[in-house]
């Protein structure tokens, strides 16, 4: 857009943002915030949810005006009051859930709101794809412009979200948590083409809260904690131990000690499994595993290789088409959700939100949504509102659940709490299995380590725990075993005390197939 | 006073909306009247909106008689609008209130009839019991072929309120039709109907007990949906049924179960319409209850008590619309003006909140989408 960028010298600013104050009703989402961006800068923005990275973005994107503070590109001050200005302006968003449209191709993706016309009605999908490949071309990104979006992968969607911002001339790229949906080997390659981007003169802010990648990917790293930035910091002066401090506000303890695990007899097996999903396909490929009272058994893999369905069929809400699923000795397959939970089956769902809560419910419902039928929070089918209360209060006080009240709604509390709610409930029945999906994703520091500790807790207090999570680092440090699940089958299962990061990323990706890497890990499961 | 300003911020983001739906309404009819002054003989009248909500408020509330028949008018509107609103709890749009409506009233009046000379007691028990039930039959209908096939629940109800017209219009004019009278009608219900207040008072003839019926399902209703663990399903169905399932609800079962209480409700309606006031069935009975009380409903935010409110509302407009007709000059049809309107902001409901600067709350959003959304999102689809 304007050449003159390049030629700034070093250190002038290709963005600031001025004092940014953004107030909510009873929230100061962001006080005085001072942010800067050099031109050719991966900026990395570090805070816990709720700190007020996002907002801040928003405001930058145009999709929040400030209450008061300056934006200034390139010196000037300028007015951002929606994402189309902010466009105009050279900055470009991507989102952490994409806004693609699956059924298009990649081009008719990119073009989509800023089409190239011939004449007044049609658009010119010849020049749209020309410059697509011109585009891929100069970034090494791999891309068929033809290829519809909904066949391609995670990893390669997210790279169609960034060249739909090039597209539009930015060079100021903003990226919510890019890596969340990523595997090990997707993120390397994301940030080659983000140093590439880096390299060509455009600036990258980098919103995230995993601290290894911050440190090895950022050129500069800002942390902001309740609204405010609490530091800045350059990844060869600093330190995970530190950044998680600033972040959180206190020390924290990054890795939870697991500890010994003594399990004991199998409590929940699984054997030759195999689930459809609501299309028909069969996406659960006869998958067996056994979980022992008192261990963990990670199931690790990229997002849509069937854990969901998995997860489904084990937890009553799916039913299994082949296969024996046995909780403690007794035959459980296809029993109903209320059935499984009744028979001790502890449940936290992967999209909480969807599943695992009712947001426009108050808190205390959302404590007693899979118990509220039974004693002593019901008496027949009549509600006992002060055992409901008086449970509500000691939940919020054990679990840490940071609200006002029990009566305010579940929407008003931040992703931690509402998660914390989810674990409260679950963790507190009378468990023989609890089934762990994502627990801890979009979480702060301070939640992660809060649920993490209770899941090795109940643990050792003899639980069989299924621990499902796209996330690698979530499934190396919790689990005692770790399984790879890759294309509806289990291809391997390995010790989790002695696996190997690139080599699970590695069977994440391929599922062993071409190196035979999997079998190495076979035997030592 | 300082409690009464934390009950207001307290409901304020809930009753906001329909208040100004209601003021806003009421501004539109009054432009509507004055405009309408121009094409009359009298000519253009600049004081007639105040003559026009003078004649409806003492239409309304300006005497007894007038009270009662405010009351009269709300009875059938509270109870089915507590069956319209029930079914918006769980996410399920009852446009069958009005089939509902009528087979319950048919029912009613049929047994009634056939039990005339039985004791009170009996013959009134038994024509309320045969109102519900009916009522009750044809709300288990759409409800059943939503659970089992699917079948969506606007569709089937739509469908039901022509086939429940044609059946009262079949059993009026072959089953119930009573020998004696110069037009097809059922019979008299003498023991069966419902007493009134009349002993009292003359001007409290009109005064039945199905107005007491309509006060105790009040706070039934809300019993049942805020105490009970059927209504905290029913509820949680509505507002997640994704987070049922996994719960262990059964949304099929609910689905059923709260489509055959709306019925139930709204048979009830017309049970109490027909023992009560109309005393006899006809072959086309006309009525816009079943209609009017979706838009009871969703004024009264899908509550129980914003639905009484609501409903006494209407049935004010209903009482006062004679006499404003009288008094101002102005036809009573203003009255559905008056009504449409108010769906219409409540709908639009940006509208409102624009105009009076609601600046919601964070709670407030969320009470109020979640009853956009159950009306909402079953309009489009």
């Amino acid at each position: 857009m304007d050449d003159e960028t390049g030629a700034l010298p070093e250190g002038a600013p290709a963005l600031e943002m001025r004092r940014i104050t953004k107030r909510y009703p009873g929230v100061l989402a962001n006080d005085e915030i001072d942010l800067d961006v050099r031109p050719g800068e991966i900026h990395a923005l570090l805070g816990e949810n709720g700190a007020g990275k996002t907002t801040l973005v928003n405001i930058l994107y145009g999709l929040a005006a400030p209450d008061e503070g300056e934006i200034l590109l390139d010196g000037r001050p300028v007015r951002i009051a929606s994402p189309s200005d902010a466009i105009a302006q050279g900055i470009g968003m991507v989102h952490q859930h994409f806004m693609l449209v699956p059924v298009l191709t990649v081009a008719e993706n990119i073009i989509l709101g800023d089409e190239t016309m011939t004449g007044l009605v049609f658009v010119d999908r010849d020049e749209a794809r020309r410059r697509i490949r011109a585009l891929a071309q100069q970034f090494g990104f791999d891309i068929d412009p033809e290829a519809r979006v909904e066949t391609l992968s995670v990893g390669v969607q997210q790279r169609v979200e960034i060249l739909k911002a090039l597209y539009r001339q930015v060079r100021i790229l903003v990226l919510d948590e890019p890596t969340a949906v990523l595997t090990p080997q997707e993120t390397e390659e994301i940030f080659a083409v983000l140093r590439r981007l880096a390299a060509e003169g455009h600036s990258i802010i980098f919103i995230s809260h995993k601290l290894y990648e911050v440190l090895s990917i950022a050129d500069r790293i800002t942390v902001i904690r309740r609204g405010k930035v609490v530091g800045s910091r350059v990844p060869a002066e600093t330190s995970e131990e530190e950044l998680a401090e600033l972040m959180v506000g206190r020390e924290v303890q990054l890795s939870v000690d697991r500890g010994e695990s003594h399990p004991t007899e199998p409590i929940l097996r699984v054997a030759n499994l195999r689930v459809r999903d609501d299309r028909g396909r069969e996406v659960v490929r006869d998958v067996g595993f056994e979980v022992r009272a008192g261990e963990i058994l990670g199931i690790a893999g990229v997002a849509g290789n069937g854990q969901d369905e998995l997860v489904q069929a084990l937890t009553g809400l799916r039913r299994p088409s082949a296969g024996k699923v046995l909780m403690a000795g007794r035959d459980v397959t296809g029993a109903s959700a209320r059935h499984l939970g009744g028979a001790g089956l502890g449940y936290v769902p992967g999209d909480r939100q969807r599943f695992g809560l009712v947001l426009s419910f108050p808190l205390d419902d959302n404590l007693v949504l899979t118990s509220y039928h039974r004693q002593p929070f019901a008496r027949g089918f009549v509600r006992d509102e002060a055992a409901i209360d008086a449970w509500a209060e000691k939940a919020i006080a054990r679990f840490d659940i940071r609200a006002p009240s029990a009566t305010v709604l579940e929407s008003t509390l931040s992703g931690g709490n509402q998660q914390k709610t989810v674990v409260a409930r679950e963790f507190s029945r009378d468990l023989k299995v609890l089934i762990l999906d994502q627990p801890t994703r979009g979480l702060d520091v301070g939640s992660i380590e809060f649920i993490h500790k209770l899941t090795i807790a109940k643990r050792d207090a003899g639980a069989a725990i299924l621990l499902v999570s796209a996330e690698l680092d979530e499934v190396l440090e919790l689990s005692d075993r770790i399984g790879v699940m890759y294309r509806g089958e289990i291809v391997s299962i390995s010790d989790g005390s002695t696996a190997n990061r690139e080599e699970i990323g590695l069977l994440m990706a391929t599922g062993g197939r071409e190196s035979g890497e999997g079998a190495t890990l076979e035997r030592a499961g | 006073m300082s409690r009464l300003r934390g009950l207001w911020a307290e409901a304020r983001p809930v009753v906001a909306v329909p208040l100004g739906a209601v003021v806003l309404a009421m501004i539109v009819a009054s432009v509507v009247a004055l405009l309408s002054s121009f094409f009359t003989e009298a000519g253009f009248d600049p004081s007639l909106p105040f003559k026009v909500f003078v004649g409806l408020f003492g239409g309304a509330f300006g005497g007894l008689d007038h009270i009662v028949n405010t009351l009269v008018n709300a009875t059938p509107l509270v109870l089915a609008g507590l069956a319209v609103g029930f079914g918006f709890k769980a996410g399920l749009f009852n446009i069958g209130a009005q089939g509902q409506f009528l087979l319950g009233a048919v029912a009613a009046a049929g047994v009634g009839a056939a039990l005339n000379e039985a004791p009170p007691p009996l013959a009134i028990g038994a024509a309320v019991s045969a109102g519900t039930l009916a009522g009750a039959a044809w709300g288990f209908i759409p409800g059943a072929l939503k659970a089992w096939t699917g079948a969506h629940e606007v569709v089937t109800t739509i469908m039901l309120n022509f086939i429940g017209a044609s059946l009262v219009a079949f059993l009026v004019l072959n089953l119930l039709q009573a020998p004696g009278f110069s037009f097809a009608r059922t019979g008299d219900l003498g023991n069966a109907a419902l007493p009134n207040a009349g002993f009292l008072s003359a001007d409290l003839g009109r005064l039945h007990l199905g107005i007491l019926l309509a006060l105790l399902a009040v706070p039934a209703v809300w019993w049942l949906l805020y105490r009970s663990t059927i209504g905290f399903e029913v509820r949680t169905v509505g507002a997640n049924p994704d987070a049922a399932r996994y719960a262990g609800m059964r949304p099929g079962l609910l689905i059923i179960f709260t489509m055959t209480a709306s019925g139930l409700l709204a048979g009830l309606a017309g049970a109490t319409e027909i023992l009560g006031t109309s005393h006899y069935m006809i072959a086309s009975y006309g009525t816009s209850v079943g209609f009017d009380s979706i838009a009871v409903a969703l004024l009264g935010r899908s509550h129980p008590v914003g639905i009484l409110f609501a409903a006494l509302l209407f049935g004010a407009l209903r009482a006062g619309a004679g006499p404003m007709q009288l008094e101002a000059h102005v036809p009573s049809e203003l009255v559905d003006v008056i009504q449409a309107v108010i769906l219409l902001f409540l709908a639009a409901d940006l509208i409102v909140r624009r105009l009076f600067r609601l600046r919601q709350a964070k709670r407030g959003i969320e009470a109020v989408e979640t009853a956009t959304e159950t009306y909402g999102r079953k309009l489009v689809t």
